[in-house]
């Protein structure tokens, strides 16, 4: 499970003013769309009988605490990348960092979430299966385990597909299709003993300038602020404010 | 990179372009006739010669035909087989995909497969001094980032529905090309096994001219009848914050917001809506504004032309019938 650590959302964000990319130097804290995709994970375990979910996370800075968090929910061991060169990681420079990680044991399911919170390109997770050489399957919202195959309930626009899918596969959830268990005392305790590995770039065998901000070949170039709209009218109910939403509607003449 | 020779993702429904590839075939003609370039079209599925009529109307020249892909899902084919062309020596500066379900996967896609960076959440194109310049919407759209490749082309740009108008300009039918889909081996495993649609009848989400979304303040699930009913005499669409999305009272493909859709219709009602930054990232731009929120204090207000103080139980059901007896 590809586990994301991002700086408080409920903390007001920042850029930073020379590289214009999000600031990440604080503590940074799970990111709560991971949430659902572990607790599928540890379900899918439940139901298979065996196996245990790794987690793998990369961040510049070294940080665990998301991690631990995931651990104590259940999954079984942890996988942090961090390298003071992937500051500035854009996705497809993180894809080909986790697939590194990835591929040094053997898998059958990586699960992601659809979106992150802070970055949400929602690219990641399917450039990540391209390569790895494994079929992908995005927004699924009910995940089961059929031998050798998955069966995905993928949204879509009009409903949802079922999708069969043979493993190993990449499959990325959205937020509310299970509910995450809250750890456990017991589970917190255990989780301070759990392996958690920290691995850096030359561990991995990538080359510094393919990964970070030195491979992103993007650039923000300008930030402004953006044309703010005004409020209008504010009236209170007394019990007849319908009739100032339809004089609103007739006059824009929609009724 | 210069954006003169411009490739669009044309993503079929029904044997037409999605209304958000026409909207990128429209942006793509007025950056290509201003850098002297063309415009082809990139589509998929059984109806090639209406796909290209379409494409053709809306400034294409060529349609790329991926053809028919049955039962594959269209990220890991329509990929390879962009890719496959542009081995086979085309050469596009830029390739606009909309940020739909399929097109991000095959953004995403294609981006490791060229090893070439994406860049998504685009709301705006312009071209700066002969570089191709996005607009992004951030910190719930209060600010607005541009940003730009720094590396050779081609560009991947995923772009938001709604970010441009969609404008015939009378073309004839795109000339049509194969590509056809390379052997994908395990990538291209995954099969649709069955299609469900969930009923819905009226407009779509992100067409409508009036939308009314509900929140958490409705209460309970049952209260969403509210809102369906009023978006149906409004001939609207109805919508939804993610809290409801999140707890199940609707399906995701009801979402505004940042994480859902973007829309613009004429008049946005919002129902038992905070107004998170989150939400109205996708929804301030709707030309007008209604919410009802019993706490004067809800952000949403900020962004109201019209804000009603009240309780969502009292003022629905009251409007509804004075809709219902005009009728
Ligand atoms: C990364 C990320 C992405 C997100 N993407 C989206 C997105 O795409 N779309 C989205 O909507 N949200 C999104 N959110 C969530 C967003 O932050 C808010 O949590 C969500 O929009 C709140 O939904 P709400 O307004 O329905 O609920 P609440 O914030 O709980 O608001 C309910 C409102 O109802 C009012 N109310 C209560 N009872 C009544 C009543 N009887 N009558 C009238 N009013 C009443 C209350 O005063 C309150 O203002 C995202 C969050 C994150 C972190
Ligand atoms: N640095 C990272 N470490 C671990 N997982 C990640 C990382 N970045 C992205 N992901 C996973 O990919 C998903 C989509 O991310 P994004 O492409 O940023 O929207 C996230 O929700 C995570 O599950």
């Amino acid at each position: 499970m590809c586990v994301k650590q991002i700086p408080d959302p409920a903390a007001p964000a920042a850029l930073d003013p020379s590289t214009r990319n999000l600031v990440r130097d604080g503590k940074l804290i799970m990111d709560e769309s991971d949430l659902y995709g572990v607790e599928m994970g540890l379900q899918l375990i439940d139901a298979a009988g065996g196996g245990e979910v790794t987690l793998v996370s990369m961040a510049p800075n070294g940080e665990t605490n998301g991690l631990r968090n995931a651990l104590a929910m259940g999954a079984a061991k942890a996988v942090l990348v961090s390298d003071p060169a992937l500051a500035g990681s854009d996705a497809l420079g993180t894809a080909k960092v986790l697939a590194a990680a990835i591929r040094r044991g053997p898998f059958d399911l990586v699960l992601a979430a659809t979106e992150s919170t802070d970055g949400y390109t929602g690219t990641m997770p399917v450039q990540l299966a391209e390569l790895l050489g494994v079929p992908s399957v995005t927004f699924a919202k009910k995940v089961t385990v059929d031998g050798a195959s998955l069966k995905v309930d993928r949204q879509t626009e009009a409903g949802y597909d079922e999708v069969a899918c043979p493993l190993p596969a990449v499959v990325t959830v959205t937020a509310g299709v299970v509910e995450p268990r809250f750890p456990s005392f017991k589970g917190i305790m255990a989780a301070k003993s759990k392996p958690l590995e920290t691995l850096s770039i030359a561990d991995l065998g990538l080359d510094a300038a393919s990964v970070g901000g030195a491979g992103a070949r993007e650039e923000v170039v300008d930030v402004q602020q953006a044309e703010a709209r005004q409020a209008g009218q504010l009236v209170t109910d007394e019990g007849d404010a319908h009739e100032k939403v339809i004089a609103f509607l007739e006059d824009l003449k929609l009724i | 990179m210069s954006a003169s020779n411009i490739w669009v993702v044309t993503e079929p429904s029904g044997g037409a372009p999605l209304p958000v590839a026409l909207e990128l075939l429209t942006k793509a003609r007025s950056l290509a006739a201003a850098g002297g370039g063309s415009v082809s079209a990139v589509g998929w599925g059984a109806d090639a010669s209406s796909m290209a009529a379409a494409a053709g109307e809306y400034g294409a020249a060529t349609y790329y035909d991926v053809g028919d892909i049955g039962e594959q899902l269209p990220g890991p084919a329509v990929a390879a087989a962009i890719a496959s062309l542009i081995a086979s020596g085309q050469s596009p500066d830029v390739i606009l995909i909309g940020a739909t379900y399929d097109g991000r996967d095959i953004a995403g896609r294609l981006s490791a497969r060229l090893d070439r960076p994406v860049i998504t959440n685009v709301v705006g194109l312009e071209d700066s001094g002969g570089s191709l310049q996005s607009e992004h919407g951030i910190f719930g759209g209060t600010q607005v980032a541009k940003a730009r490749f720094t590396a050779d082309g081609p560009g991947l740009f995923v772009v938001r529905a709604k970010s441009f108008a969609a404008e015939a300009s009378g073309g004839s039918p795109a000339q049509v090309g194969a590509a056809p889909v390379p052997d994908l081996a395990a990538v291209g495993s995954a099969r649709i096994a069955a299609r469900h649609a969930e009923e819905r009848s009226g407009p779509k989400l992100d067409e409508a001219e009036v939308v009314v979304s509900g929140g958490r303040g409705l209460g309970d699930k049952e209260s969403y009848a509210l809102i369906e009913e009023l978006a149906k005499l409004l001939n609207g669409a109805p919508g939804a914050s993610r809290a409801i999305v999140d707890a199940g009272w609707v399906p995701y493909a009801y979402q505004v917001g940042q994480t859902g859709k973007t829309v613009k219709p004429n008049v946005y009602i919002a129902c038992g809506i905070s107004g998170a930054t989150q939400h109205m990232v996708g929804m301030k731009s709707s030309k007008n504004i209604i919410a009802i929120n019993k706490d004067e204090q809800a952000p949403i207000f900020s962004i109201a032309d019209l804000g009603i103080v009240g309780d969502v139980h009292k003022v629905l059901p009251k409007l509804i019938e004075a809709l219902k007896s005009r009728a």
